[in-house]
């Protein structure tokens, strides 16, 4: 069977160059970059290596790097940290509606803390105004954070705008950019944020390496207190290898990000375009141009997105889904929610995001067998029975 | 380890007794699109048998083997046999249910216990009007 797997949100494949370098830092290079002796050379040089790649990659300065273990521990540092470190100046956050979990939750965390969270709500298409974000602003506000784009929708933030509303008010920008960073062009200075969050896996890196940017002079307060590694602001023995990787990963996304890009916009272009006309009743979720490359979202009318996941699954297609069902937590997508979208719409969303390996072949392949499966489980659905019985009663 | 089990698997792939009852003798709604499941039973009754019942539903792969299996453990059996199916014989009959899955998508039980009180509701009312 045809193994085809579209759900590059989740992580993307190791690239082989990457796990190549990674490869002596699980061996003879094990040693610890901090020790003073020969065993800490090697890694320390690995480190500092991939500090320079990972800051090339965003234009960044290699000394405004801090390697942390994943996306979500860069947007816990910057959400809690730099709203800690600001704590004499006010208590009142900005960030927006559709922001991932690990900033979303990391407010709330901060509101039981005695801070005061304000939500920026998104249109239809999930973007944020940039002037509702300048309406959300007080004269206590201490952090702003707005996702560069949202991995679940795939449209793409007007950061740039946002951080000239920040910067006439004087107040620290954070943007999420796990989606984005590796994935279309991200540089610090056009986006004018001042701390960026991005994470390996999502571009064809290992898991558990993540980094949070700070623009020199910004004020954080350290997540996890010990040693001085890090620069002081996050402790711990660094994984090397995975840093390493990191490292190896951006270098080849900065190289080679126009040539994804246009690959991965062909293919989505023809899943957005193709698959709603085999199946029908098909609404594309986010924008169609401010979106991510490979990024193809639907919400498919009458069925919902776990059933639709797991035939994907049983064809050989790996896909997700922003269904309650499909959460842990059994909730819709707030995403999905917060762009309007009704419960009934949003229990049918799927997402296929593609990735560097995948072909027109495998396009075909899921437009081929997408309409089967839609079609069996509508004929199972109450939903779709109600609706083609009032089509009939109408007509 | 996969999520669901071979027996969950197999009746969400081969669903038994999807469809909808012509003129049903009862039908049993449960569920809204908020929770994410929604399931209609419709059955037959003769002679105080289940003769048959069909379901159809909307939700997870969970949702859909629970509503296969509560056809199948009913079809045949008496009303009151019918009514004693319970959400925690479904689950051993599908060989277990992931944790989370238990309360949201194992409502099968409930959709054929009304369907077979709108059954016996709608019974009731025409033996008044014969008296």
């Amino acid at each position: 069977m045809r193994k085809v797997y579209l759900d590059n949100s989740a992580t993307t494949s190791v690239l082989a160059e990457v796990r190549e370098v990674m490869m002596p830092y699980l061996g003879e290079s094990f040693g610890n970059p901090s020790s003073l002796h020969d065993w800490g050379d090697s890694p320390r040089e690995a480190l500092e290596a991939a500090r320079e790649q990972v800051a090339q990659l965003i234009g960044a300065k290699a000394e405004e790097i801090i390697f942390t273990a994943s996306g979500t521990e860069s947007n816990n540092f910057a959400v809690k940290g730099m709203a800690l470190a600001q704590q004499s100046k006010g208590k009142h956050l900005v960030i927006s509606d559709i922001e991932h979990f690990s900033v979303m939750h990391s407010a709330r965390t901060l509101e039981k803390l005695g801070f005061e969270l304000t939500l920026v709500p998104v249109d239809k298409y999930g973007l944020v105004d940039p002037e509702d974000v300048r309406r959300a602003i007080r004269k206590d506000t201490v952090l702003v954070s707005v996702m560069h784009a949202n991995g679940e929708v795939g449209a793409v933030q007007p950061i740039a705008e946002i951080a000239r509303i920040t910067k006439e008010h004087n107040i620290p920008f954070h943007t999420d950019a796990v989606a984005t960073a590796g994935t279309i062009p991200v540089d610090v200075k056009q986006l004018g944020v001042d701390a960026l969050s991005l994470a390996a896996s999502q571009f064809y890196g290992p898991k558990g390496a993540g980094a949070l940017w700070l623009r020199r002079g910004v004020r954080i307060m350290p997540l996890l207190d010990g040693g001085v590694q890090e620069g002081g602001r996050r402790a711990g023995t660094e994984n090397v290898p995975a840093i390493a990787g990191m490292g190896k990963a951006a270098e080849l996304a900065r190289l080679h990000l126009d040539e994804r890009m246009r690959k991965l916009t062909v293919l989505r272009n023809r899943l957005l375009v193709e698959l709603p006309a085999a199946i029908g009743h098909v609404a594309v979720t986010g924008h169609t141009e401010q979106r991510l490359p490979g990024h193809a979202s639907f919400c498919v009318e009458f069925i919902e997105g776990e059933s639709m996941l797991m035939m994907l699954n049983s064809k050989g297609v790996a896909v997700s889904s922003g269904s309650s069902c499909t959460s842990r937590a059994l909730k819709a997508s707030h995403v999905l929610l917060a762009m309007g979208l009704s419960h009934e719409l949003a229990q049918g969303s799927i997402l296929f995001t593609l990735g560097i390996d995948n072909t027109a072949e495998d396009i075909n392949y899921v437009i081929e067998v997408m309409p089967s499966i839609v079609d069996r489980l509508r004929q199972m659905s109450p939903l779709y029975a109600k609706f083609t019985r009032a089509g009939k009663g109408g007509s | 380890m996969p999520v669901y089990s071979d027996k969950v698997m197999d009746h969400f792939m081969n669903p038994r007794n999807v469809g909808e009852i012509e003129d049903p003798d009862g039908v049993g709604e449960v569920g809204n699109p908020v929770c994410g499941d929604m399931m209609t039973f419709y059955i037959r009754v003769k002679d105080g048998y289940l003769e048959d019942v069909k379901f159809k539903t909307f939700g997870c792969g969970a949702a859909i083997a629970v509503s296969s299996m509560v056809s199948e453990l009913a079809k045949g059996k008496t009303l009151e046999e019918a009514m004693k199916i319970d959400a925690h014989t479904v689950a051993e009959e599908l060989g277990g249910l992931p944790k989370n899955k238990f309360h949201c998508s194992n409502l099968g039980d409930e959709a054929l216990h009304k369907a077979i009180q709108d059954y016996l509701g709608k019974k009731k009312q025409k033996e008044g009007k014969n008296d």
